[in-house]
């Protein structure tokens, strides 16, 4: 289907579930159950998991396939964000020209830094790339204020000349982001019983676009020129002896993955019409480099994996408090009651970067492959059970 | 005229002259072989050829046209492949896809954006592929990583990969290098099923002399940077001067 093999196909689908079915997927307790907070299924953070799934996918598509470790992606998610928001201040609130602006902008962007940088190498292109969004970064909080508006960041205001639209709608308030007519905010909600679902055009929106950003890189990872990027991780000495030039391999592979950040920073931007400096340092360039790792570089479902399981940690084990730990604990005996929640304490709120980091650890060392590879054993130590079981039923299956 | 002619080829690291004056002219389909003693300025020399180093002075011409300057996958597209000393091949690509990565070298050129068609939509490259992998007697490792390959067959890919390119000069730096007695006539055999078969120039850097005289119809040997004497192996054989570089005096 849709020129992919069967494999494919299904991985395919199985992230088309996943991503159009998550108002119930992430929303599996009732709301006013004691494990509501564990909900992931509201618009905002839904949003957050699709979008960094692009930007995941895409630094994939460098990361993964050449082996090139870029540490300033972020650079081009910025890039992106600032595109959007500009478009929304001089064109209109309609998301897909500021969406179009910022893959547009976000590629050049990387033309230019991936011409500088791939002229080296390993840790050096690491460094080059870092230096270039940390100069970015700074750029864009202070010398560029006029474009950026500093530290406060670029917001859209009633001034605004909107050519295409309205400076401010009749109630006198800044217009929303919309996709011709629909609004990006509107949310629909499904009570069924004790849960209530949310179903945000946002979300849909960015969604659809995931899929379709998914789905082009299953077909890179197919093609030719995904089997050129994967000889060049493999034996760049030995292309350059094929008549290969690595050079502009490199670079097009650099430029398409800076183009999916830029995507992913104008979703955002479409999604809350601003954009800060702090999308680009290097903490930012950091978080999409674990998320491929921690999913499984080089495979096609591991960064969508690692971009979820990221944004889940950030946004609801920095909600747990004290006060919530007390309250699950609250059948132990006092004195233990205090000592478990003492213990478990530096693990949560904002200590939730301690338990993303030994996970992260855990997953390196026990699980090179990222997630994907513990899925992979899973799946393995299931089959084998079962051959197991047919062996002992008396059938004689050749071991294998 | 030959297809690579070297004229007065020099080059020098620092305080050591590796090259000077060296003369070589390669005949069409001939198999070429240069040899000399250790530190003679062999590998040198072959690196000057395939543009990972520029001579200091002289002039490298392949089929009339001058080498120098150019980048290795240049001169490659010209039409000059060159196998290892240790075997360079994609260890984490399939034997099949090591092999059709050249074929794509071939037909689309040092640089393609073919990034939305399916590599196993691409029949003609397929096709030649899988022929390509019979003829060298591996087809039944098409899926097997190719790292994981011994490294005679290692190098029977590399060679494969080589050939598929159809180059008109391949280059072999001291192919059986570090291989067993048993896989060391198995690569002379292949080698010279290849000059039989195929409209091929090979030149081979050897220090196994087996290997030069089952191979070679001309013979370079190096000394000290300059090549001491060109000509036929019966002649190489017997030639005192030869004996002498390889030997010390005293021989």
């Amino acid at each position: 289907m849709f020129g992919l093999d069967k494999k494919d196909t299904s991985k395919l689908i199985i992230v088309a579930c996943l991503a159009l079915l998550a108002p119930f997927i992430l929303n599996p307790f009732p709301t006013d159950s004691a494990l509501a907070q564990f909900n992931a299924g509201y618009p905002d953070l839904m949003q957050r998991f699709v979008i960094f799934g692009i930007f995941a996918i895409g630094f994939n598509i460098l990361f993964g396939l050449t082996g090139y470790l870029s540490f300033g992606h972020a650079a081009f998610l910025g890039v992106g964000s600032y595109s959007a928001v500009w478009m929304f201040k001089l064109i209109g609130m309609n998301v897909i020209p500021a969406i179009v602006l910022s893959v547009i902008v976000a590629g050049l962007f990387a033309l230019l830094i991936g011409f500088v940088s791939l002229r080296r190498s390993g840790i050096y292109f690491s460094i080059l790339t870092l230096a270039f969004a940390q100069m970015s970064f700074n750029l864009a909080y202070s010398v560029l204020t006029p474009i950026t508006n500093g530290e406060t960041g670029l917001q859209l205001t009633l001034e605004d000349p909107r050519i295409l639209g309205v400076s401010a709608t009749t109630d006198g308030s800044i217009p929303v982001t919309n996709l011709f007519g629909l609004e990006m905010r509107s949310t629909f909600e499904m009570a069924v019983g004790p849960w209530a679902f949310q179903f945000n055009a946002g979300y849909y929106l960015c969604a659809l676009i995931m899929l379709a950003a998914f789905y082009l890189s299953i077909r890179i990872f197919r093609s030719p020129f995904g089997m050129m990027l994967r000889a060049v991780k493999s034996n760049q000495q030995r292309m350059n002896y094929t008549g290969l030039n690595t050079r502009p391999y490199t670079l097009a592979a650099f430029v398409i993955s800076g183009m999916y950040a830029g995507l992913a920073g104008g979703l955002m931007a479409s999604m809350d019409p601003l954009a800060g400096a702090e999308r680009m340092q290097w903490t930012a360039s950091g978080e999409v480099v674990l998320m491929t790792i921690l999913g499984g570089a080089g495979t096609l479902i591991g960064p969508v994996l690692g971009a979820g399981f990221i944004k889940y940690f950030e946004n609801i084990f920095s909600k747990i408090n004290d006060n919530v730990l007390h309250t699950w604990f609250s059948f132990l005996p006092d004195g233990m009651e205090d000592a478990v929640v003492f213990i478990i304490h530096p693990f949560i709120g904002k200590g939730w970067h301690l338990t993303l980091g030994i996970l992260f650890m855990l997953v390196v060392i026990f699980l090179p492959g990222g997630l994907v590879e513990g899925g992979q054993r899973i799946k393995g130590w299931l089959s084998r059970r079962k051959a197991k079981g047919s062996n002992t039923s008396g059938e004689t299956n050749p071991a294998e | 005229m030959g297809i690579l002619e070297v004229k007065d080829v020099g080059k020098r690291f620092g305080g050591l002259q590796a090259l000077s004056n060296v003369n070589l002219s390669v005949q069409e389909n001939s198999v070429h072989a240069i040899i000399g003693p250790n530190g003679a300025g062999k590998s040198t020399l072959l690196n000057c050829l395939v543009g990972k180093l520029i001579p200091d002075t002289g002039s490298v011409m392949f089929d009339g046209q001058s080498v120098l300057g150019r980048a290795p996958y240049e001169i490659n597209q010209m039409g000059i492949s060159r196998v290892f000393q240790t075997p360079e091949i994609f260890g984490d690509l399939t034997v099949l896809e090591n092999m059709m990565i050249p074929c794509f070298a071939k037909r689309d050129g040092a640089f393609e954006l073919n990034a939305l068609s399916s590599v196993l939509r691409q029949k003609d490259i397929l096709q030649k592929a899988e022929h390509m992998l019979e003829e060298m007697n591996m087809a039944d490792k098409r899926h097997m990583h190719a790292a994981a390959m011994s490294r005679g067959d290692k190098r029977r890919l590399e060679i494969g990969m080589c050939l598929s390119q159809e180059p008109r000069l391949l280059l072999l730096d001291e192919p059986t290098a570090g291989m067993a007695r048993a896989d060391t006539n198995n690569t002379i055999d292949l080698l010279k099923q290849i000059s039989d078969e195929r409209d091929i120039t090979i030149a081979i850097i050897e220090h196994d002399m087996h290997v030069v005289f089952s191979l070679a119809n001309r013979i370079t040997v190096l000394a000290q940077g300059t090549p001491l004497v060109e000509d036929d192996p019966q002649n190489i054989r017997g030639n005192p001067k030869v004996r002498e570089a390889y030997l010390g005096e005293s021989a």
